[in-house]
Protein backbone atom coordinates (compact mmCIF):
# COMPACT_ATOMS: atom_id res chain seq x y z
CA UNK A 1 0.00 0.00 0.00
CA UNK A 2 1.17 3.49 -0.93
CA UNK A 3 2.63 5.24 2.23
CA UNK A 4 0.53 2.72 4.53
CA UNK A 5 3.42 2.86 6.94
CA UNK A 6 2.91 6.45 7.73
CA UNK A 7 -0.64 6.00 8.81
CA UNK A 8 -1.43 7.18 11.93
CA UNK A 9 1.95 8.84 12.57
CA UNK A 10 2.35 12.13 13.93
CA UNK A 11 3.98 15.25 12.46
CA UNK A 12 3.91 18.14 14.75
CA UNK A 13 4.68 21.51 13.84
CA UNK A 14 5.95 24.29 15.94
CA UNK A 15 4.73 27.61 14.16
CA UNK A 16 2.24 28.24 11.43
CA UNK A 17 2.97 30.93 9.90
CA UNK A 18 4.28 30.79 5.69
CA UNK A 19 6.97 28.07 6.31
CA UNK A 20 4.94 25.73 9.28
CA UNK A 21 1.63 26.20 7.44
CA UNK A 22 3.70 25.78 4.20
CA UNK A 23 5.17 22.62 5.54
CA UNK A 24 1.60 21.03 6.50
CA UNK A 25 0.00 21.23 3.04
CA UNK A 26 2.97 20.50 1.24
CA UNK A 27 3.03 16.87 3.48
CA UNK A 28 -0.30 16.23 2.48
CA UNK A 29 0.84 17.04 -1.27
CA UNK A 30 3.82 14.26 -0.79
CA UNK A 31 1.39 11.71 0.68
CA UNK A 32 1.98 12.26 4.42
CA UNK A 33 -0.89 9.77 5.87
CA UNK A 34 -0.73 10.89 9.33
CA UNK A 35 -1.94 13.45 11.74
CA UNK A 36 -0.48 16.93 10.98
CA UNK A 37 -0.68 19.33 13.93
CA UNK A 38 0.17 22.75 13.97
CA UNK A 39 0.65 24.92 16.87
CA UNK A 40 0.90 29.04 16.98
CA UNK A 41 1.27 31.40 20.21
CA UNK A 42 -0.35 33.58 17.80
CA UNK A 43 -4.53 33.91 18.29
CA UNK A 44 -5.32 34.84 14.14
CA UNK A 45 -5.98 32.50 11.21
CA UNK A 46 -2.01 32.13 9.86
CA UNK A 47 -1.74 35.06 7.37
CA UNK A 48 1.07 36.89 4.91
CA UNK A 49 3.11 38.99 7.06
CA UNK A 50 4.32 41.09 4.21
CA UNK A 51 1.80 43.23 3.29
CA UNK A 52 1.68 44.25 7.07
CA UNK A 53 3.93 47.17 6.29
CA UNK A 54 2.40 47.59 3.17
CA UNK A 55 -1.09 47.77 1.97
CA UNK A 56 -2.57 46.31 5.43
CA UNK A 57 -1.56 49.05 7.12
CA UNK A 58 -2.84 51.77 4.77
CA UNK A 59 -5.84 49.61 4.34
CA UNK A 60 -9.37 50.85 6.13
CA UNK A 61 -9.39 49.23 10.08
CA UNK A 62 -12.34 46.64 8.50
CA UNK A 63 -9.75 45.14 6.28
CA UNK A 64 -8.98 41.31 7.06
CA UNK A 65 -5.77 39.82 6.72
CA UNK A 66 -4.89 37.78 3.95
CA UNK A 67 -4.63 34.22 4.93
CA UNK A 68 -2.24 31.93 3.88
CA UNK A 69 -4.66 29.32 3.38
CA UNK A 70 -8.49 29.78 4.19
CA UNK A 71 -9.95 27.91 7.59
CA UNK A 72 -11.76 25.28 5.51
CA UNK A 73 -8.51 24.17 3.86
CA UNK A 74 -6.99 23.06 7.07
CA UNK A 75 -10.16 21.00 7.23
CA UNK A 76 -10.41 19.87 4.08
CA UNK A 77 -6.51 18.95 4.37
CA UNK A 78 -7.22 16.99 7.72
CA UNK A 79 -4.31 19.20 9.28
CA UNK A 80 -4.96 20.29 13.19
CA UNK A 81 -4.43 23.77 13.57
CA UNK A 82 -4.23 24.59 17.06
CA UNK A 83 -3.92 28.75 17.58
CA UNK A 84 -3.43 30.61 20.72
CA UNK A 85 -1.00 27.74 22.20
CA UNK A 86 2.71 28.25 22.88
CA UNK A 87 5.17 25.78 22.93
CA UNK A 88 7.08 25.87 25.98
CA UNK A 89 9.56 23.00 25.65
CA UNK A 90 10.87 19.87 23.27
CA UNK A 91 11.77 16.87 24.73
CA UNK A 92 13.40 14.76 22.11
CA UNK A 93 14.33 11.85 24.24
CA UNK A 94 10.68 11.06 24.92
CA UNK A 95 9.95 12.58 21.33
CA UNK A 96 7.15 15.27 22.70
CA UNK A 97 6.23 18.44 23.45
CA UNK A 98 5.07 20.52 26.09
CA UNK A 99 2.76 23.34 26.02
CA UNK A 100 1.56 26.05 27.37
CA UNK A 101 -1.28 24.35 28.79
CA UNK A 102 0.60 22.14 30.84
CA UNK A 103 -0.38 19.28 28.41
CA UNK A 104 1.72 17.35 26.05
CA UNK A 105 2.03 16.08 22.55
CA UNK A 106 3.48 13.08 20.98
CA UNK A 107 5.36 12.99 17.70
CA UNK A 108 7.33 10.79 14.88
CA UNK A 109 8.64 13.50 12.67
CA UNK A 110 8.94 17.35 14.77
CA UNK A 111 9.17 20.21 12.68
CA UNK A 112 10.47 23.98 14.40
CA UNK A 113 9.00 27.36 12.57
CA UNK A 114 9.27 29.26 15.25
CA UNK A 115 10.78 32.45 13.01
CA UNK A 116 12.03 35.29 14.38
CA UNK A 117 10.75 38.33 16.77
CA UNK A 118 11.99 42.18 16.45
CA UNK A 119 15.03 43.22 18.43
CA UNK A 120 14.18 45.73 20.88
CA UNK A 121 17.62 47.71 21.47
CA UNK A 122 18.51 48.49 25.04
CA UNK A 123 17.83 52.53 24.62
CA UNK A 124 17.13 54.10 28.16
CA UNK A 125 13.41 54.75 28.39
CA UNK A 126 12.20 53.44 24.81
CA UNK A 127 10.69 50.33 27.33
CA UNK A 128 8.67 52.35 29.65
CA UNK A 129 7.62 54.83 26.71
CA UNK A 130 4.41 54.84 25.91
CA UNK A 131 3.14 53.78 22.48
CA UNK A 132 6.55 52.18 21.10
CA UNK A 133 5.47 49.66 18.50
CA UNK A 134 7.22 47.07 16.76
CA UNK A 135 6.17 44.97 13.28
CA UNK A 136 5.60 41.35 13.14
CA UNK A 137 1.98 40.66 13.87
CA UNK A 138 -1.08 41.45 13.21
CA UNK A 139 -1.39 42.49 17.00
CA UNK A 140 1.44 44.88 16.50
CA UNK A 141 -0.58 45.97 13.09
CA UNK A 142 -3.79 47.19 15.23
CA UNK A 143 -1.82 48.74 18.38
CA UNK A 144 0.02 51.24 15.76
CA UNK A 145 -3.74 51.89 14.41
CA UNK A 146 -4.94 52.36 17.58
CA UNK A 147 -2.33 54.84 18.46
CA UNK A 148 -3.02 56.56 15.18
CA UNK A 149 -6.86 56.49 16.07
CA UNK A 150 -8.87 58.48 13.86
CA UNK A 151 -6.63 61.68 13.28
CA UNK A 152 -3.83 59.66 12.00
CA UNK A 153 -1.34 63.02 11.60
CA UNK A 154 0.32 62.14 14.42
CA UNK A 155 4.17 62.42 14.71
CA UNK A 156 5.78 59.00 14.04
CA UNK A 157 9.69 58.58 14.32
CA UNK A 158 10.74 55.17 13.20
CA UNK A 159 14.07 53.99 14.55
CA UNK A 160 15.68 52.18 11.61
CA UNK A 161 16.18 51.69 8.12
CA UNK A 162 15.40 48.33 6.79
CA UNK A 163 13.32 47.43 4.32
CA UNK A 164 10.83 47.11 7.18
CA UNK A 165 11.24 50.00 8.65
CA UNK A 166 11.27 52.17 5.14
CA UNK A 167 7.94 50.38 4.07
CA UNK A 168 6.25 51.52 7.55
CA UNK A 169 7.69 54.92 6.83
CA UNK A 170 5.93 55.36 3.27
CA UNK A 171 2.67 53.79 4.42
CA UNK A 172 2.12 55.74 7.51
CA UNK A 173 3.43 58.87 5.39
CA UNK A 174 -0.05 57.76 3.21
CA UNK A 175 -2.18 57.91 5.44
CA UNK A 176 -1.21 61.24 6.71
CA UNK A 177 1.03 60.85 9.80
CA UNK A 178 4.27 62.75 10.08
CA UNK A 179 7.04 60.42 9.55
CA UNK A 180 10.80 60.92 10.84
CA UNK A 181 12.92 57.55 9.95
CA UNK A 182 16.61 57.41 11.91
CA UNK A 183 19.37 55.39 10.72
CA UNK A 184 22.33 54.75 12.60
CA UNK A 185 24.76 53.85 10.11
CA UNK A 186 25.85 55.91 7.06
CA UNK A 187 23.13 54.95 4.99
CA UNK A 188 19.78 53.24 5.02
CA UNK A 189 19.70 49.82 4.04
CA UNK A 190 23.49 49.35 4.83
CA UNK A 191 23.75 46.14 5.14
CA UNK A 192 21.77 44.77 1.93
CA UNK A 193 22.18 47.07 -1.17
CA UNK A 194 24.61 49.35 -2.98
CA UNK A 195 25.19 53.09 -2.21
CA UNK A 196 22.70 53.61 -5.37
CA UNK A 197 19.73 52.10 -4.32
CA UNK A 198 20.16 53.41 -0.85
CA UNK A 199 20.51 56.96 -2.23
CA UNK A 200 17.53 56.15 -4.44
CA UNK A 201 15.27 55.56 -1.38
CA UNK A 202 16.68 57.70 0.59
CA UNK A 203 15.37 60.55 -2.40
CA UNK A 204 12.34 58.88 -2.80
CA UNK A 205 11.46 59.37 0.66
CA UNK A 206 12.39 62.46 0.88
CA UNK A 207 10.37 63.33 -2.02
CA UNK A 208 7.38 61.93 -0.26
CA UNK A 209 7.89 63.99 2.71
CA UNK A 210 9.55 61.90 5.04
CA UNK A 211 12.14 62.55 6.81
CA UNK A 212 15.62 60.20 6.84
CA UNK A 213 18.71 61.01 9.12
CA UNK A 214 21.30 59.24 9.20
CA UNK A 215 24.00 58.70 11.49
CA UNK A 216 21.59 59.08 14.55
CA UNK A 217 22.39 56.81 17.49
CA UNK A 218 19.53 57.11 19.55
CA UNK A 219 20.61 56.96 23.40
CA UNK A 220 17.40 57.69 25.02
CA UNK A 221 14.02 58.38 24.75
CA UNK A 222 12.57 60.55 27.37
CA UNK A 223 8.92 61.36 28.15
CA UNK A 224 7.75 65.02 27.07
CA UNK A 225 3.93 65.61 28.46
CA UNK A 226 2.08 63.59 26.12
CA UNK A 227 5.04 62.83 24.08
CA UNK A 228 8.24 61.88 24.42
CA UNK A 229 11.67 63.12 23.14
CA UNK A 230 14.01 60.65 20.66
CA UNK A 231 17.72 61.51 22.12
CA UNK A 232 20.44 61.21 19.68
CA UNK A 233 24.48 60.56 20.22
CA UNK A 234 25.27 63.95 18.19
CA UNK A 235 22.79 65.82 20.76
CA UNK A 236 19.53 65.99 18.68
CA UNK A 237 16.05 65.45 19.84
CA UNK A 238 13.19 64.43 17.74
CA UNK A 239 9.48 64.92 19.55
CA UNK A 240 7.16 61.58 18.66
CA UNK A 241 3.95 61.04 19.66
CA UNK A 242 4.56 56.96 18.26
CA UNK A 243 7.74 55.22 18.49
CA UNK A 244 8.11 52.19 15.53
CA UNK A 245 11.43 50.28 15.96
CA UNK A 246 12.81 48.14 12.88
CA UNK A 247 16.42 47.58 13.81
CA UNK A 248 16.09 43.55 12.94
CA UNK A 249 15.28 40.26 14.09
CA UNK A 250 16.30 37.84 16.47
CA UNK A 251 15.73 34.26 15.66
CA UNK A 252 13.41 32.42 17.72
CA UNK A 253 16.23 29.12 18.84
CA UNK A 254 15.22 28.67 22.39
CA UNK A 255 13.17 25.95 22.03
CA UNK A 256 16.03 23.97 19.98
CA UNK A 257 18.80 25.75 22.54
CA UNK A 258 17.16 23.91 25.54
CA UNK A 259 16.75 20.73 23.52
CA UNK A 260 20.72 20.66 22.54
CA UNK A 261 20.14 21.39 18.66
CA UNK A 262 23.10 22.43 17.25
CA UNK A 263 22.65 26.31 16.62
CA UNK A 264 24.86 28.95 14.64
CA UNK A 265 23.71 31.90 13.58
CA UNK A 266 20.11 29.79 13.55
CA UNK A 267 19.20 26.20 13.81
CA UNK A 268 21.83 24.38 11.80
CA UNK A 269 19.95 21.97 9.37
CA UNK A 270 21.05 20.31 6.26
CA UNK A 271 20.50 20.21 2.89
CA UNK A 272 17.09 18.14 3.44
CA UNK A 273 16.28 20.80 6.19
CA UNK A 274 16.76 18.51 9.28
CA UNK A 275 18.84 19.55 12.50
CA UNK A 276 21.52 17.70 14.59
CA UNK A 277 18.89 15.91 16.79
CA UNK A 278 17.22 12.52 15.00
CA UNK A 279 13.49 13.15 13.38
CA UNK A 280 13.49 17.32 14.19
CA UNK A 281 13.26 19.71 11.65
CA UNK A 282 13.92 23.06 11.28
CA UNK A 283 12.27 25.72 8.82
CA UNK A 284 11.94 29.22 7.51
CA UNK A 285 13.79 32.34 9.22
CA UNK A 286 15.32 30.40 12.10
CA UNK A 287 17.54 28.42 9.64
CA UNK A 288 20.88 28.39 9.35
CA UNK A 289 21.31 26.09 6.14
CA UNK A 290 23.59 25.93 3.22
CA UNK A 291 22.78 27.32 -0.11
CA UNK A 292 24.14 25.13 -2.81
CA UNK A 293 24.77 27.54 -5.39
CA UNK A 294 26.09 30.26 -3.21
CA UNK A 295 28.15 27.55 -1.80
CA UNK A 296 28.03 28.81 1.93
CA UNK A 297 26.08 28.60 4.89
CA UNK A 298 23.63 31.74 5.44
CA UNK A 299 20.16 32.82 7.33
CA UNK A 300 17.71 34.11 5.13
CA UNK A 301 14.19 36.45 6.05
CA UNK A 302 12.15 35.61 3.45
CA UNK A 303 9.16 34.45 1.72
CA UNK A 304 11.27 32.45 -0.82
CA UNK A 305 13.25 30.62 1.65
CA UNK A 306 10.27 29.73 4.10
CA UNK A 307 8.18 28.51 1.41
CA UNK A 308 10.56 26.53 -0.56
CA UNK A 309 12.84 24.93 2.64
CA UNK A 310 8.96 23.62 3.80
CA UNK A 311 8.53 21.82 0.16
CA UNK A 312 12.32 20.27 0.72
CA UNK A 313 11.35 19.13 4.40
CA UNK A 314 8.10 17.98 3.52
CA UNK A 315 9.27 15.75 0.83
CA UNK A 316 12.15 14.58 3.38
CA UNK A 317 9.79 13.87 5.90
CA UNK A 318 8.12 11.45 3.33
CA UNK A 319 11.07 9.57 2.38
CA UNK A 320 11.85 11.13 -1.05
CA UNK A 321 15.46 13.00 -1.04
CA UNK A 322 15.32 16.38 -2.69
CA UNK A 323 18.12 18.87 -1.53
CA UNK A 324 17.34 22.27 -1.16
CA UNK A 325 18.79 24.55 -3.85
CA UNK A 326 17.20 27.78 -5.11
CA UNK A 327 18.70 31.17 -5.57
CA UNK A 328 17.03 33.36 -3.13
CA UNK A 329 14.46 36.40 -4.31
CA UNK A 330 12.91 39.07 -2.64
CA UNK A 331 10.72 42.00 -3.09
CA UNK A 332 9.80 45.19 -0.79
CA UNK A 333 7.07 47.88 -2.21
CA UNK A 334 7.58 51.63 -1.35
CA UNK A 335 4.86 53.69 -2.26
CA UNK A 336 4.71 53.27 -6.17
CA UNK A 337 8.14 51.59 -6.31
CA UNK A 338 8.82 47.84 -6.87
CA UNK A 339 11.90 46.49 -5.86
CA UNK A 340 13.06 43.01 -6.47
CA UNK A 341 16.17 41.17 -5.35
CA UNK A 342 16.96 37.73 -6.79
CA UNK A 343 20.64 36.11 -5.19
CA UNK A 344 22.63 37.08 -2.46
CA UNK A 345 24.66 40.19 -2.96
CA UNK A 346 27.50 39.63 -0.46
CA UNK A 347 31.22 39.59 -1.18
CA UNK A 348 30.59 41.59 -4.57
CA UNK A 349 33.34 43.38 -5.59
CA UNK A 350 31.97 45.28 -8.70
CA UNK A 351 28.31 46.21 -10.13
CA UNK A 352 26.68 47.62 -13.54
CA UNK A 353 24.24 49.87 -13.16
CA UNK A 354 21.62 49.83 -15.89
CA UNK A 355 19.23 52.82 -15.96
CA UNK A 356 16.11 52.52 -18.64
CA UNK A 357 14.94 55.65 -20.48
CA UNK A 358 11.87 55.84 -18.82
CA UNK A 359 9.18 58.30 -17.65
CA UNK A 360 9.18 56.44 -14.31
CA UNK A 361 11.98 55.12 -12.45
CA UNK A 362 13.23 51.67 -13.65
CA UNK A 363 16.76 50.89 -13.64
CA UNK A 364 18.92 47.86 -11.89
CA UNK A 365 22.40 46.90 -10.12
CA UNK A 366 23.97 44.10 -11.32
CA UNK A 367 26.39 42.43 -8.39
CA UNK A 368 29.63 40.64 -9.57
CA UNK A 369 32.26 39.09 -8.04
CA UNK A 370 34.60 39.66 -10.71
CA UNK A 371 33.03 37.91 -14.23
CA UNK A 372 30.52 35.97 -11.87
CA UNK A 373 26.94 37.16 -11.34
CA UNK A 374 25.82 37.16 -7.83
CA UNK A 375 22.51 39.10 -7.31
CA UNK A 376 20.47 41.54 -9.28
CA UNK A 377 18.26 44.32 -7.67
CA UNK A 378 16.02 45.76 -10.13
CA UNK A 379 13.86 48.93 -9.42
CA UNK A 380 10.39 48.38 -11.37
CA UNK A 381 11.94 46.65 -13.40
CA UNK A 382 10.91 42.68 -13.69
CA UNK A 383 12.46 42.18 -16.75
CA UNK A 384 15.95 42.84 -15.14
CA UNK A 385 14.62 40.51 -12.45
CA UNK A 386 13.62 38.27 -14.31
CA UNK A 387 16.95 37.78 -16.74
CA UNK A 388 18.82 38.17 -13.59
CA UNK A 389 17.70 35.22 -12.14
CA UNK A 390 18.06 33.46 -15.33
CA UNK A 391 21.67 34.00 -15.73
CA UNK A 392 22.58 33.16 -12.19
CA UNK A 393 20.49 30.00 -12.20
CA UNK A 394 23.18 28.94 -15.63
CA UNK A 395 26.43 30.98 -14.48
CA UNK A 396 25.98 32.57 -17.42
CA UNK A 397 28.92 35.11 -18.64
CA UNK A 398 27.90 38.48 -19.08
CA UNK A 399 29.54 41.23 -21.47
CA UNK A 400 29.17 44.19 -18.87
CA UNK A 401 29.76 46.82 -21.11
CA UNK A 402 26.69 46.02 -23.22
CA UNK A 403 24.65 45.82 -20.27
CA UNK A 404 25.63 48.60 -19.04
CA UNK A 405 24.28 50.52 -22.12
CA UNK A 406 20.36 50.93 -22.16
CA UNK A 407 20.61 51.61 -26.48
CA UNK A 408 21.46 48.20 -26.12
CA UNK A 409 17.47 46.09 -26.13
CA UNK A 410 17.25 44.05 -22.80
CA UNK A 411 17.40 40.72 -24.18
CA UNK A 412 19.56 37.94 -23.06
CA UNK A 413 20.79 37.33 -26.29
CA UNK A 414 22.50 40.58 -26.53
CA UNK A 415 24.77 40.41 -23.27
CA UNK A 416 25.66 36.69 -23.24
CA UNK A 417 29.68 36.01 -23.95
CA UNK A 418 31.27 32.46 -23.99
CA UNK B 1 -20.27 39.38 -9.36
CA UNK B 2 -18.25 36.62 -11.24
CA UNK B 3 -18.58 33.14 -11.97
CA UNK B 4 -14.96 31.91 -12.35
CA UNK B 5 -14.33 28.11 -13.45
CA UNK B 6 -11.19 26.80 -12.19
CA UNK B 7 -9.68 23.72 -14.22
CA UNK B 8 -7.36 22.36 -11.98
CA UNK B 9 -4.25 19.95 -12.49
CA UNK B 10 -6.36 16.48 -12.50
CA UNK B 11 -8.98 17.98 -14.44
CA UNK B 12 -11.59 19.12 -12.21
CA UNK B 13 -13.49 21.99 -12.84
CA UNK B 14 -14.31 24.17 -9.74
CA UNK B 15 -16.97 26.68 -10.11
CA UNK B 16 -16.27 30.12 -7.63
CA UNK B 17 -18.28 32.62 -7.31
CA UNK B 18 -17.16 36.17 -5.87
CA UNK B 19 -17.30 39.76 -5.81
CA UNK B 20 -14.35 41.51 -4.99
CA UNK B 21 -10.55 40.96 -4.23
CA UNK B 22 -8.60 38.94 -7.00
CA UNK B 23 -9.14 35.46 -9.10
CA UNK B 24 -6.00 34.16 -6.86
CA UNK B 25 -7.13 35.09 -3.30
CA UNK B 26 -11.12 33.42 -4.44
CA UNK B 27 -8.80 29.98 -5.53
CA UNK B 28 -6.84 30.03 -2.11
CA UNK B 29 -9.70 30.87 -0.22
CA UNK B 30 -11.30 27.59 -1.68
CA UNK B 31 -8.05 25.41 -1.65
CA UNK B 32 -8.21 25.49 -5.57
CA UNK B 33 -4.39 23.06 -6.05
CA UNK B 34 -1.93 24.71 -7.87
CA UNK B 35 -2.42 28.45 -7.30
CA UNK B 36 -0.40 29.32 -3.97
CA UNK B 37 -0.10 33.05 -4.05
CA UNK B 38 2.88 32.76 -2.04
CA UNK B 39 3.72 36.58 -2.05
CA UNK B 40 0.16 37.53 -1.50
CA UNK B 41 -0.61 39.12 -4.35
CA UNK B 42 1.95 41.36 -5.32
CA UNK B 43 2.84 39.88 -8.61
CA UNK B 44 6.66 38.60 -7.05
CA UNK B 45 6.38 35.29 -6.99
CA UNK B 46 4.27 33.94 -10.41
CA UNK B 47 2.50 30.88 -8.36
CA UNK B 48 -0.74 31.78 -9.47
CA UNK B 49 -0.55 31.41 -12.93
CA UNK B 50 -3.33 30.21 -15.31
CA UNK B 51 -4.08 29.62 -18.74
CA UNK B 52 -6.93 31.85 -19.73
CA UNK B 53 -9.34 29.66 -22.03
CA UNK B 54 -8.84 31.64 -25.66
CA UNK B 55 -12.42 32.73 -26.48
CA UNK B 56 -12.31 34.11 -22.92
CA UNK B 57 -9.54 36.36 -23.35
CA UNK B 58 -11.81 39.68 -24.14
CA UNK B 59 -13.08 38.93 -20.60
CA UNK B 60 -9.38 39.36 -18.85
CA UNK B 61 -7.56 41.24 -21.67
CA UNK B 62 -3.99 40.80 -21.93
CA UNK B 63 -0.75 40.13 -19.36
CA UNK B 64 0.55 43.75 -18.87
CA UNK B 65 4.12 44.51 -19.31
CA UNK B 66 5.27 43.40 -15.45
CA UNK B 67 3.35 40.34 -15.47
CA UNK B 68 4.41 39.17 -19.23
CA UNK B 69 8.16 39.68 -17.56
CA UNK B 70 7.70 37.74 -14.20
CA UNK B 71 5.78 34.96 -16.40
CA UNK B 72 8.83 34.24 -18.35
CA UNK B 73 9.84 32.17 -14.70
CA UNK B 74 6.97 30.18 -15.11
CA UNK B 75 6.50 27.39 -16.66
CA UNK B 76 4.63 26.25 -20.05
CA UNK B 77 3.84 30.40 -19.95
CA UNK B 78 2.08 31.30 -23.03
CA UNK B 79 -0.38 34.23 -25.13
CA UNK B 80 -2.89 33.01 -23.03
CA UNK B 81 -1.22 32.89 -19.76
CA UNK B 82 -2.04 35.49 -16.94
CA UNK B 83 -0.86 35.64 -13.15
CA UNK B 84 -4.21 35.97 -11.30
CA UNK B 85 -3.58 37.79 -8.52
CA UNK B 86 -3.77 40.60 -11.39
CA UNK B 87 -7.26 39.91 -12.29
CA UNK B 88 -9.57 41.60 -10.50
CA UNK B 89 -12.92 40.11 -9.91
CA UNK B 90 -15.74 42.08 -11.19
CA UNK B 91 -19.08 41.51 -13.53
CA UNK B 92 -16.42 41.92 -16.81
CA UNK B 93 -15.00 38.56 -15.74
CA UNK B 94 -18.13 36.24 -15.25
CA UNK B 95 -18.13 32.84 -16.82
CA UNK B 96 -14.47 33.12 -17.34
CA UNK B 97 -12.53 29.57 -17.63
CA UNK B 98 -8.88 29.33 -15.93
CA UNK B 99 -6.74 26.58 -16.50
CA UNK B 100 -4.34 26.24 -13.32
CA UNK B 101 -0.90 25.94 -14.95
CA UNK B 102 1.25 22.89 -14.44
C1 LIG C 1 6.35 43.58 8.27
C2 LIG C 1 7.07 42.53 7.49
C3 LIG C 1 7.26 42.66 6.11
C4 LIG C 1 7.92 41.68 5.37
N1 LIG C 1 8.05 41.83 4.02
C5 LIG C 1 8.60 40.83 3.29
C6 LIG C 1 8.65 40.91 1.87
O1 LIG C 1 8.23 41.88 1.26
N2 LIG C 1 9.17 39.85 1.18
C7 LIG C 1 9.64 38.75 1.82
O2 LIG C 1 10.10 37.81 1.15
N3 LIG C 1 9.64 38.66 3.17
C8 LIG C 1 9.12 39.67 3.91
N4 LIG C 1 9.08 39.57 5.28
C9 LIG C 1 9.71 38.40 5.91
C10 LIG C 1 8.78 37.22 5.96
O3 LIG C 1 7.54 37.58 6.47
C11 LIG C 1 9.42 36.13 6.79
O4 LIG C 1 10.60 35.72 6.14
C12 LIG C 1 8.49 34.94 6.98
O5 LIG C 1 7.37 35.31 7.72
C13 LIG C 1 9.23 33.79 7.65
O6 LIG C 1 8.34 32.76 7.93
P1 LIG C 1 8.55 31.75 9.12
O7 LIG C 1 7.35 30.88 9.10
O8 LIG C 1 9.89 31.17 9.03
O9 LIG C 1 8.60 32.62 10.45
P2 LIG C 1 7.53 33.58 11.10
O10 LIG C 1 6.69 34.22 10.07
O11 LIG C 1 8.26 34.43 12.05
O12 LIG C 1 6.57 32.61 11.92
C14 LIG C 1 6.95 31.93 13.05
C15 LIG C 1 5.69 31.57 13.82
O13 LIG C 1 6.04 30.75 14.92
C16 LIG C 1 5.26 31.09 16.03
N5 LIG C 1 5.99 30.65 17.21
C17 LIG C 1 7.24 30.99 17.59
N6 LIG C 1 7.59 30.35 18.73
C18 LIG C 1 6.52 29.59 19.07
C19 LIG C 1 6.25 28.69 20.15
N7 LIG C 1 7.17 28.45 21.07
N8 LIG C 1 5.04 28.11 20.20
C20 LIG C 1 4.10 28.33 19.24
N9 LIG C 1 4.30 29.16 18.21
C21 LIG C 1 5.49 29.79 18.12
C22 LIG C 1 5.10 32.59 15.92
O14 LIG C 1 3.95 33.03 16.60
C23 LIG C 1 4.99 32.78 14.41
O15 LIG C 1 3.65 32.80 13.96
C24 LIG C 1 8.43 40.54 6.04
C25 LIG C 1 8.27 40.41 7.42
C26 LIG C 1 7.60 41.37 8.15
C27 LIG C 1 7.44 41.20 9.63
S1 LIG D 1 0.38 35.78 -6.12
FE1 LIG D 1 2.48 36.16 -6.42
S2 LIG D 1 2.51 36.73 -8.52
FE2 LIG D 1 0.41 36.40 -8.16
Amino acid sequence: MLHSKHNKKKCVIIGASHAGVNCAFALRKEGWQGEIILYDSDPELPYHRPPLSKTYLTSAPSDVLSPLKSADSYVREDIQLNLGLTVTAINAKEQNITLSNNTSQSYDTLVIATGARPIIPKIPGLADAKNVFQLRTAADVAGIRNALGSKPNKNVVVIGGGYIGLEIAASLKKIGASVTVLERENRILERVTAPEISDFFQTLHQKNGVDIFTHKNVTVVEKENNTVKVVCDDGSTFTADIIIVGVGIQVNTELAKQANIEIENGIKVDASARTSTKNIYALGDNTYHYNAHYKKYVRLESVQNAVDQAKVAAASICEKEVAYDTIPWFWSDQYDVKLQIVGLSNGYDNIVIRIEDKEQPCFSIWYFNGSVLLSVDAINNAKAYVMGTKFIKTNQLINKEKLADSSIEFKPANFITQ
Amino acid sequence: MAKVTFITNNNEAIVLEGTTGSVMALAVAHNVKGIDGDCGGVCSCATCHVHVKPEDMVKTGQASEIEMDMLELADNSNEYSRLCCRLELSDDLDGVVLTVAK
